[in-house]
């Protein structure tokens, strides 16, 4: 179990160095997508069209905040549950996504994208999301403000807390994890 | 006939679900501490403690523990002797569901089964709850309420077992729900089970077994064994805080089971809610 810090948009280099289990604080600039985000980006993605934020070494992070207090940038944070936009990742990988933070399992789909393309799963603590906004430093939406929680945002953020999950070959924590620890 | 006002009611909730959401409940912190000092993964001790910081933060800025803050179930007992004077008991409860959830900060999550439209702009913000409403003795009205979040609803299992799968039977059930679901809802875990009455109403008990503060024994003895016994298996499936593998799966199991054990000859309802580490809950009596 080692520990990083890394700065997106992340490279080949940066993945590749990580494996199932480390711990990692990102910093930089990510995006907030889930459920009908996903889906609009891909559907524009399959019409030949823009994507509303760059994927090349993109972090998404699968969130749906919690109003923020006056003065605040964003409310409560935590992880989603991933698996609802396993039908979308792979062809965001395959556009350049590198990082996607969300928290559960992923499909096999995902993982072997993960592989072929050199992408990573991280798990963020579910339910800690007063602590996860801490790391959020500003956010603003940049597309779709009509899903409310599930708009898409730009997030700038400091030392925001992951774990790998799903690393480029082909580990998964969940799995392993578990095996380590099961009694029979 | 005791008169309780409906301003009252809606303050009453308004206030309950705005502080249960920020401050974690005295029987969830000590649990998680003790899984804390017990687990003895080191990726799950990292995530245990990020949980206990997240605590902290959440009560020091009262904000929310949680950004899932859930759809609002109440359980309420309305005695026969009270009445609300200026309006009805179930309009002061989603008037203090929505001035909670709006004033609070919390997000709105109710949306409509097939558009998936929020349902904020129709009827209010994160309405409708979920109320179980029931009539006792009494001058009093006593209402539970929790805010239930996706993740972990998710994951829950209600089934019908043969008569015959018997006491070993509802265990598998039990083992097969907490270990397909794995990282999914959130471990560590508390997990109601209902037992008995029929197919809804053990669905309706493992709900309400959540409620029941950790640390508290079943009053049924062989209850209480069996909530142990359960606790200490599904431990050892090895899933840990988060699912990053680990030794503290489940934080307590509650049992519950319909009047005098009761069931139809026939059937063995059995129902596992399951509920994340951000166990939110709370009880007032008015």
């Amino acid at each position: 179990m080692a520990e990083y810090k890394l700065t997106t948009p992340l490279t080949d280099e940066d993945v590749e160095k990580l494996k199932a289990g480390d711990i990692v604080y990102l910093s930089g600039v990510m995006y907030t997508a889930r459920d009908a985000a996903h889906k609009r980006i891909v559907d524009l993605i399959l019409n030949g069209e823009e994507p509303p934020f760059d994927l090349k070494g993109a972090v998404i992070y699968y969130v749906g905040p919690t109003p923020p207090k006056p003065g605040e940038p964003i409310g409560s944070a935590g992880p989603t549950t991933s698996y609802r936009m396993d039908p979308y990742a792979p062809i965001l990988i395959e556009h350049g996504l590198k990082g996607m933070i969300g928290k559960g399992k992923r499909n096999q789909a995902v993982k072997e994208s993960c592989k072929k393309h050199k992408a990573v799963y991280f798990g963020a603590t579910g339910g800690a999301a007063a602590l996860i906004a801490k790391a959020i430093k500003k956010a603003e939406i940049i597309a779709y403000p009509e899903l409310g929680p599930e708009a898409v945002r730009r997030i700038e953020v400091e030392d925001f807390p992951v774990v790998v999950i799903n690393d480029v070959y082909g580990n998964d924590l969940y799995e392993e994890g578990r095996k380590l620890w099961e009694q029979k | 006939m005791r008169v309780v006002k409906f301003d009252d009611i809606v303050k009453s909730v308004r206030d309950t679900i705005i502080y249960s959401t920020t401050h974690l409940a005295p029987d969830m912190l000590e649990a998680l501490k003790k899984a804390y000092e017990e687990e003895k993964s080191e990726v799950s001790r990292a995530v245990l403690a990020q949980i206990l910081e997240n605590a902290v933060i959440a009560e020091k800025e009262w904000k929310p523990l949680c950004q899932d803050t859930g759809l609002a179930i109440y359980f309420v007992k309305v005695g026969e002797d009270v009445k609300v004077e200026g309006g009805t008991l179930r309009e002061a409860i989603y008037e203090g569901t929505r001035r909670g959830y709006e004033e609070g900060y919390l997000r709105a999550s109710t949306c409509d089964c097939f558009t998936r439209a929020n349902l904020k702009d129709k009827v209010g913000y994160n309405l409708p709850p979920i109320i179980y409403f029931d009539i006792v003795p009494g001058d009093k009205i006593d209402i539970e309420f929790a805010a239930k979040g996706g993740g972990s609803e998710n994951v829950s299992r209600a089934t019908v077992l043969a008569p015959a799968a018997g006491k070993e039977g509802i265990k598998e059930f039990v083992k097969k729900v907490v270990s397909d679901a794995g990282p999914n809802p959130c471990p560590p875990l508390v997990v109601g089970v209902g037992i008995g009455g029929s197919f809804d109403m053990s669905a309706v008990m493992s709900k309400h077994a959540l409620f029941r503060n950790i640390g508290t024994p079943n009053p049924d003895p062989e209850l209480d064994a069996m909530e142990k016994e359960l606790k200490e298996e599904l431990n050892k499936l090895g899933i840990g805080a988060m699912g990053m593998g680990g030794t503290e799966t489940v934080l307590a199991v509650h049992i519950e089971t319909y009047e005098n054990r009761m069931c139809h000859i026939a059937s063995l309802p059995v129902a596992v809610n399951i509920q994340c580490h951000s166990s939110r809950h709370a009880h007032i009596t008015i």
